[in-house]
């Protein structure tokens, strides 16, 4: 068997009495779109911070292709090849969109010190293949800063696509959208992540969205993982179905009454 | 051990005074988000108009305190008048705006108590009753001072039982934690905000009032208490009246003993211990982050090389400034080249500050370390002027590697307080070190070489070394290495994912800025001959934000235009008697009237008359 791309071992994490993560293991294969869900507060945020470095773990292991990557700072982490697109759209608005593509691509080629070429020069093809590829071509020229919001979000997925990725971190990638746009932008990315044979994991409220695109679901309460499986194991789970409809104080009891 | 104790009740008392200023301007901060200047001047006019009125009532203990009350009630009053008629109108705007308004309005308190009171320094009476000592362990100990001691705590208790007791207190600390949300309940927030201003100014009034019997009251009482009152705010944490309260009292201690250990570094001191409280705990002792984001007004619209016209403006420029010796006298000369070298150092200040979103508070610290750094080395070293004019830059970037690493840890308010501290150092060393920079005398003779002596030829130097400068920052802005830093003023998290080191560029910007600084300080010196402490006081730092400000932030000629059009105004009005409070109604009217500077506002019109695209920036 290939090392997963992605392979976490015992991660946790608590805030003073409160243990947000505990005990959290599971690995992400090459080319598959991975999902995390979980009702509000079940640890879906602190277990992002963690893999992309903003959080330091309390302990456990992740490994990025078999290299560990726990404790990195976030740029770091960016260069070993994780790209990343956060909730609330993250980018620069005083610059073209095409600015901000090549933003990515003048880190990536470590050129952000230097004092004398022209930044909006560098980089322009590459820039355009990536607008390209999640339909921004034609508004490359635009400031960011007036761009609709939907059209945001997929310049991020271009920003976060620029250093070729082996991993892609998106935390909740449709929330703030429209239905239709949700699945467009969902479509958009599955279809990247086949073509060029990219991991996601991403995290997300609409469950039309996870059941249409996931390749494979976990599902985190109270900073455990308490499922794990196809979608349609994870539809028809019973403890998950606790978790959602019944919320989560009756699963406590029951977890308790089986224990 | 007696004498020690006895200069520990000194450092209390002063303390004391300090706690009166400190927590007024916190207040203010925490409620409006205004980091106010002129509450220095408060202080100044509480004591200038306590001193008039005890003039009526001689020894009598009922009409020293009604003097010293009614003085802190005026202040409050013109305070709350200039909270209503100018601050109201500028809340929505960028802090820097909000701090270079109210240096506007110190300037304009500053002529207008020259004007009520004179320029001479006035020494009040006694306070009757309290005029005599007290023995402590056999030391003399002012009764008056022992009052003091007793009031700031007093003064806390009263304000902790009005911000906990009350329901205006409760909607006081309500508006410090989260302003938006108390307006979206529906509390009056210009009612709120006047009174607060009304209760800040009060006890500043009063922290003035009360000095009337200590010391003697001059002119400068209102920057030298506020270069304090700001350490102690910071240091405490801003908008936290417990914390301004511990930080008086090591602030006023520590300037009690500093003075007996290191005399020639009591102004240091304060801010050196202010800049390490910051890097350990970089809201202060008893500060929290700043909750919601301030308004950072308009988003900036992308940079693009210049267009053919603008190109065909800057070298017909070009052209002008090189045929100038042969249209202008020697007099104008002087004037372009006073105008070059402010055009430098407005435009390494607009390169933080603009396109890197770091507010420098104190960037004449370098501008005058470049100075001094070419004034040593002709002084001390026998250099020459070309070698000077390698040497201040050096020092100017080697003071801003120093600073810059404390400074690019912070980020906001507290980042321009803590450039303002730095500025501070470096004026008070200056001012101290006496053997080395000759104090308030300056150094002088530091006269150009041979060929460079004529007044054209010196024009011609200039030209080239601030112009060129120029366009190299210019150059940088549009690098990736300014982009980089444009990323992080616009979105920090994001330019972190991406893999860029963001303090690390931006230690290297701020080193950068204080280089070409430098050099134009090095220009400077050679121009005028001599060097004095002023170059890195306050008003100098707000020169180069008012030349920024005026230019437009938001455009890359800015600066440019904002330090021609600036130069030339101070040599109109510098000549007239209360210059400062025209200097200081301008500045008022920029952030009020066009806070987009005067670039800005041509490019509106040129973007209206179609000569620009919409969203076209870089002039």
């Amino acid at each position: 068997m290939t090392t997963p791309v992605l392979s976490v071992r015992h991660l946790s994490k608590s805030f003073g009495g409160l243990q947000a993560v505990s005990d959290v293991s599971f690995d992400l294969a090459a080319g598959e779109l991975l999902a995390l869900i979980g009702p509000n507060g079940a640890g879906k945020t602190t277990c992002f911070n963690m893999l992309n470095g903003q959080l330091k773990a309390d302990s456990g292991e992740v490994k990025l292709n078999g290299e560990s990557i726990l404790g990195l700072s976030p740029r770091r982490i960016w260069r070993k090849g994780v790209g990343r697109t956060f909730q609330i759209t993250a980018t620069y608005a005083s610059m073209t969109v095409r600015e901000n593509v090549q933003m990515a691509l003048i880190s990536n080629a470590r050129q952000t010190w230097n004092l004398w070429s022209r930044a909006s020069a560098l980089h322009v093809n590459r820039a355009n293949d990536l607008l390209e590829l999640v339909g921004m071509a034609d508004q490359a020229e635009r400031a960011a800063a007036i761009l609709a919001y939907g059209d945001l979000k997929r310049l991020e997925l271009a920003i976060a696509l620029a250093h070729d990725p082996k991993l892609l971190l998106m935390d909740e990638p449709t929330a703030g959208m429209a239905p239709r746009e949700r699945v467009r932008l969902m479509q958009l990315t599955a279809g990247i992540v086949k073509d060029q044979g990219i991991s996601v994991l991403f995290t997300e409220h609409d469950m039309d969205v996870v059941f249409a695109h996931a390749h494979r679901i976990m599902v985190l309460n109270r900073g455990e993982l308490i499922a794990s499986g196809s979608v349609d194991e994870i539809r028809n789970d019973a403890r998950v179905q606790e978790v959602y409809l019944g919320g989560g104080r009756l699963f406590e009891e029951k977890g308790k009454g089986h224990g | 051990m007696s004498f020690y104790f006895a200069q520990f009740l000194t450092g209390l008392a002063s303390a004391s005074s300090l706690f009166l200023v400190a927590c007024g301007l916190s207040l203010i901060f925490g409620v409006t988000r205004i980091v106010n200047f002129a509450h220095g001047s408060f202080y100044m006019l509480g004591a200038y108009l306590a001193y008039t009125l005890v003039q009526y009532v001689p020894g009598s203990i009922v009409g020293f305190w009604g003097s010293v009350i009614a003085a802190a009630l005026v202040v409050g009053l013109i305070g709350a008048i200039i909270e209503v008629v100018m601050l109201r109108r500028i809340y929505n705007a960028p802090e820097l705006y909000q701090l270079v308004a109210t240096f506007g309005i110190v300037l304009i308190v500053q002529d207008a108590v020259l004007w009520i009171f004179g320029a001479e320094d006035k020494l009040g009476p006694r306070a009757p009753g309290l005029d005599g000592i007290v023995r402590i362990f056999g030391e003399p100990i002012p009764q008056y001072d022992l009052l003091l001691v007793a009031l700031g705590p007093a003064v806390l208790g009263a304000l902790w039982l009005l911000l906990n007791r009350t329901r205006w207190g409760v909607l006081v600390r309500a508006a410090t934690l989260d302003r938006e949300m108390v307006a979206s309940l529906g509390v009056n927030q210009s009612w709120l905000f006047t009174t607060v201003f009304f209760l800040g100014s009060f006890l500043a009034g009063l922290g003035g009032a009360l000095q009337v019997p200590r010391v003697s009251i001059n002119l400068l009482m209102d920057l030298s208490i506020i270069a304090e009152a700001f350490v102690v705010v910071v240091i405490g944490g801003m908008g936290s009246i417990p914390g301004a309260f511990v930080a008086a009292l090591l602030i006023g201690e520590l300037n009690a003993f500093g003075v007996l250990v290191l005399p020639q570094a009591t102004i240091v001191l304060a801010f050196v211990v202010m800049a390490v409280v910051l890097v350990i705990r970089p809201y202060g002792l008893f500060g929290k982050q700043e909750t919601a984001a301030h308004a950072a007004g308009q988003v900036e619209a992308p940079i693009r090389p210049a267009s053919p016209l603008k190109r065909t403006i800057a070298l017909a420029l070009l052209a002008l400034l090189l045929v100038l010796p042969f249209l202008m006298g020697e007099f104008a000369l002087v004037l372009a080249t006073d105008i070059l070298i402010f055009a430098l150092f407005a435009a390494s200040l607009h390169f933080i500050m603009g396109n890197s979103g770091m507010v420098s508070f104190g960037h004449a610290a370098y501008f005058a370390l470049g100075c001094y750094g070419a004034a040593f080395l002709v002084k001390y070293f026998g250099g020459s002027m070309e070698m000077a004019l390698v040497a201040g830059p050096l020092f100017a970037g080697l003071g801003a590697l120093v600073f810059g690493w404390f400074c690019v840890r912070l980020s906001g308010v507290y980042m321009a307080m803590l450039t303002l501290a730095a500025a501070q150092i470096v004026w008070s060393t200056a001012f101290q070190w006496q053997e080395l920079t000759g104090g308030d005398d300056g150094l002088l003779g530091i006269w150009p070489s041979d060929w460079a002596r004529s007044k054209t030829a010196f024009y011609y130097l200039s030209l080239a070394l601030c112009g060129g400068g120029i366009l190299l920052l210019r150059r940088m802005i549009f690098s990736p290495f300014g982009y980089a830093l444009r990323g992080g003023r616009d979105n920090p998290n994001r330019t972190e994912s991406i893999g860029i080191d963001l303090r690390a560029q931006q230690w290297a910007a701020f080193v950068i800025a204080g280089v070409f600084a430098g050099i134009a300080g090095g220009v400077y010196v050679f121009s005028k001959g001599s060097i004095f402490p002023d170059e890195a006081a306050i008003p100098r730092s707000v020169d180069a934000l008012v030349m920024v400000l005026l230019g437009g932030v938001q455009t890359l000629s800015g600066p440019i235009v904002g330090a021609g059009v600036f130069r030339l105004l101070e040599d109109e009005i510098s000549r007239l008697d209360y210059w400062r409070a025209i200097l200081g109604g301008i500045i008022v009217g920029i952030v009020i009237i066009a806070p987009e500077g005067i670039a800005g506002f041509i490019k509106r019109i040129a973007v209206k008359a179609g000569l620009e695209r919409e969203g076209e920036t870089a002039a």
